[in-house]
């Protein structure tokens, strides 16, 4: 059985379709990646899946159970970190905890040792007393990952857990993420970095409310129907805009001295491109590159050309 | 219910509360700023209104009436006029609230009694001074005659007031005013608090059920009513004397009723407001008609038949009753059960219909 399956789940606000009929089937023990834009959707997904939210078409079947009709069992067995901190700033560390414990019917016996063992894992054993409003951006997020798995639950909804923290930090955190699913919780996580992405085991892009593309990491980007290619020249600004509005060109994006082209596989190659440039009194040499989950993102969720013009100008 | 998930609700609201040094400051400066407030500034009986005299008749009996008035609290004679123009202009330029104007023909409206032999002129802008004028105008005339047997001038006795000093009247009905204020405002607010924080967003998605996290939020603010109440009760009697005649028990059993009914609706408050902000405002919007309407401010026969059923409804009304009942005339609650009922009815529809509303859903 899998953890999360929903088929085509719709949420509209007034008249903005935030969530437009997607479907999702997460396995269990998987850490799960979404992707996506500011505004694609991700929080509102995540929110109906957990049962805060009730969707306004779908059906959703969450580790067996049908939300949001039994919504309130399935609280017991998950955790959810919300995007923007949402424990007590007026309480302390420990406060925070111990109230997270009762309200979760934790054996009282097992709470101490249970907070003291996530205080050393996240390491925050020194900030006990600090008032939780006081924490920096990334001891917030430490604390309110503790606080999602305080209840040891099954499956865990992270929503961009490590906006704010920094990479050593976000490392130890992704390290911490695979040991829960190693010991079998079901992780879905949202963000916005690639490594991250590139981490998961699977992968969902939405855009617009709508699934985009959904698969391994891998997959995804083998099966990316454009090729990369690398232009390495002295004015890499005037080859970007030399090739801005051809047919066939879906991204292009400046990295250091190098243009990095996404370009239909059908359409370009390194000939075409050489010779387009050269039209335009470019000197310029194309390498092959390797597409990665970023160019995978940008393809999926690009917006039709015109737009790129526009946001461009 | 869990009563251990119940508990740590109220130990969780406690301990913010202690770190809330402004709200903590409000619980203990409110009742005590009100009831000095009240006690010393407001004062609601007339006296010393600014008045001048235009005496027509200048004969022995006017004069003996324009001191006897004088000699009295309520009008503070000024000056003594000579044409009704001098009048006119003192009344417009706010110079004076009340003109004594006694005609030419006094002695002989005295004598036959078929018309009014003095006329007050004062200033209706003011309703109070338009009071104070009507209490005037039963001045025993009649002693002027000279009869041997002066017909009996209309006597207010004052039973339960008879020094009639305001604070005696005020402070039982101020625990009702700071109750309101402070009850429904700090309930409204610190449930909207958890959601304009985004702290409800975690909350929901726990096993917590929505009444306890009601009750968990309201529980601590009972305590801290009966603590105001405590609070008025012993200034109100060091500073002002105001005597208890009832059961202090019954005190705190109605004043614990009213606290619930308050809190209730301030729960239902909630649930309509978004922002602390607007649950501070429809606080203060139920706030109003529960001081103007409930008999605290004006009495409540004299109100038209549609604002007094619009009190029924309002739990301060029926707190009044009860406390000055108690406080003042030392009625028992057995005397006054329908009022107690009344309260608890309240209560009882405004908390099923709170909790309802309290969903565990963002939408
Ligand atoms: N309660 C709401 N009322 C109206 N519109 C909403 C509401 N919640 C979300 N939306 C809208 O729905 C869309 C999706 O929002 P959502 O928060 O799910 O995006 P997101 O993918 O999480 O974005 P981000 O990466 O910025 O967190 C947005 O356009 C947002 O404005
Ligand atoms: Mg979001």
């Amino acid at each position: 059985m899998n953890a999360i399956e929903a088929r085509g789940l719709t949420r509209r606000f007034a008249n903005l379709l935030a969530v437009d009929g997607v479907d999702l089937t997460v396995a269990k023990s998987q850490v799960y990646g979404f992707l996506g834009p500011n505004g694609s959707g991700k929080s509102t997904t995540i929110r109906m899946l957990c049962g805060l939210l009730s969707p306004s078409a779908g059906q959703i079947q969450v580790l067996g159970l049908q939300v949001p009709q039994q919504a309130e069992q399935l609280k017991r067995h998950i955790g959810y970190m919300t995007q923007k901190f949402s424990l007590y700033e007026d309480l302390t560390v420990q406060e925070n905890l111990e109230f997270l414990a009762a309200v979760h019917d934790l054996p009282r016996l097992r709470t101490r040792a249970r907070i003291s063992d996530l205080l050393r894992r996240y390491w925050l054993g020194d900030r006990l007393n600090q008032l939780a409003g006081t924490l920096s951006g990334g001891q917030k997020q430490r604390l309110a990952l503790a606080g999602a798995v305080l209840h040891e639950p099954e499956l865990l909804f992270l929503d961009e857990p490590t906006s704010a923290v920094d990479p050593q930090s976000r490392r130890e955190f992704w390290d911490s993420l695979f040991e829960l699913a190693d010991a079998g919780t079901t992780i879905l996580v949202s963000t916005h970095y690639m490594d991250e992405a590139e981490r998961c085991h699977r992968l969902a892009i939405l855009d617009q409310g709508r699934l985009v593309a959904d698969g391994a990491p891998r997959e995804l980007c083998a099966s990316l129907p454009y090729a990369v290619w690398l232009i390495d020249c002295s004015q890499p600004r005037r080859a970007q805009q030399a090739l801005q509005q051809q047919a066939g060109i879906v991204a292009l994006a400046q990295i250091g001295a190098e243009l990095r082209v996404l370009a239909s596989s059908t359409a370009w190659d390194a000939d075409a491109l050489r010779q387009h440039l050269q039209g335009g009194s470019i000197e310029a040499q194309v390498r092959r590159g390797y597409p990665n989950l970023e160019d995978v993102f940008v393809a999926a969720t690009r917006k039709p050309a015109r737009d790129i013009a526009g946001a461009l100008a | 219910m869990s009563l251990r998930r119940l508990l740590s609700i109220v130990i969780k609201e406690l301990r913010q509360l202690r770190r809330d040094r402004l709200t903590f400051a409000m619980i203990i400066g409110i009742p005590t700023m009100q009831l000095l407030l009240f006690g010393f500034a407001i004062n609601l009986d007339v006296r010393h209104l600014d008045a001048a005299v235009l005496d027509q008749a200048n004969t022995a009996r006017s004069r003996e009436l324009v001191a006897e008035l004088g000699a009295g609290q309520v009008l503070n004679l000024r000056s003594a006029l000579s044409s009704p123009q001098q009048l006119d202009e003192l009344l417009r330029e706010g110079r004076i609230s009340v003109g004594v104007v006694i005609p030419p023909d006094f002695e002989n409206r005295l004598e036959r009694g078929d018309r009014a032999a003095l006329q007050l002129v004062v200033d209706g802008s003011d309703q109070v001074v338009q009071q104070a004028a009507r209490q005037l105008a039963a001045f025993p005339l009649v002693q002027l005659r000279g009869n041997a047997t002066p017909a009996a001038a209309v006597e207010v006795v004052n039973f339960y007031n008879p020094e009639r000093r305001a604070p005696v009247n005020t402070v039982p009905g101020l625990v009702g005013v700071i109750l309101t204020m402070t009850m429904v405002m700090f309930t409204a607010m610190a449930l909207v608090r958890e959601r304009e924080r985004g702290n409800l967003e975690m909350l929901i998605a726990t096993p917590v059920s929505p009444w306890e996290l009601t009750l968990g939020k309201v529980l601590p603010f009972i305590a801290i009513g009966l603590v105001q109440v405590s609070l008025v009760l012993a200034l109100g009697k060091l500073i002002f004397a105001v005597p208890l005649r009832g059961s202090v028990f019954d005190i705190y059993l109605a004043a614990l009723l009213f606290i619930i009914a308050s809190l209730a609706l301030g729960v239902f408050l909630s649930t309509l407001a978004r922002t602390q902000f607007q649950a501070m405002q429809l606080a203060f919007f139920t706030f109003l008609p529960q001081i103007l309407l409930s008999g605290f401010m004006f009495p409540y026969a004299g109100m038209p038949r549609a604002a007094q059923w619009l009190a029924e409804i309002l739990p301060m009304t029926h707190f009044l009753r009860l406390i000055r009942g108690i406080a003042l005339r030392g009625a028992t609650l057995a005397d006054l059960w329908t009022e107690l009922a009344a309260l608890a009815a309240f209560s009882t529809i405004m908390l099923g219909i709170a909790v309802m509303r309290v969903s565990k859903r963002l939408d």
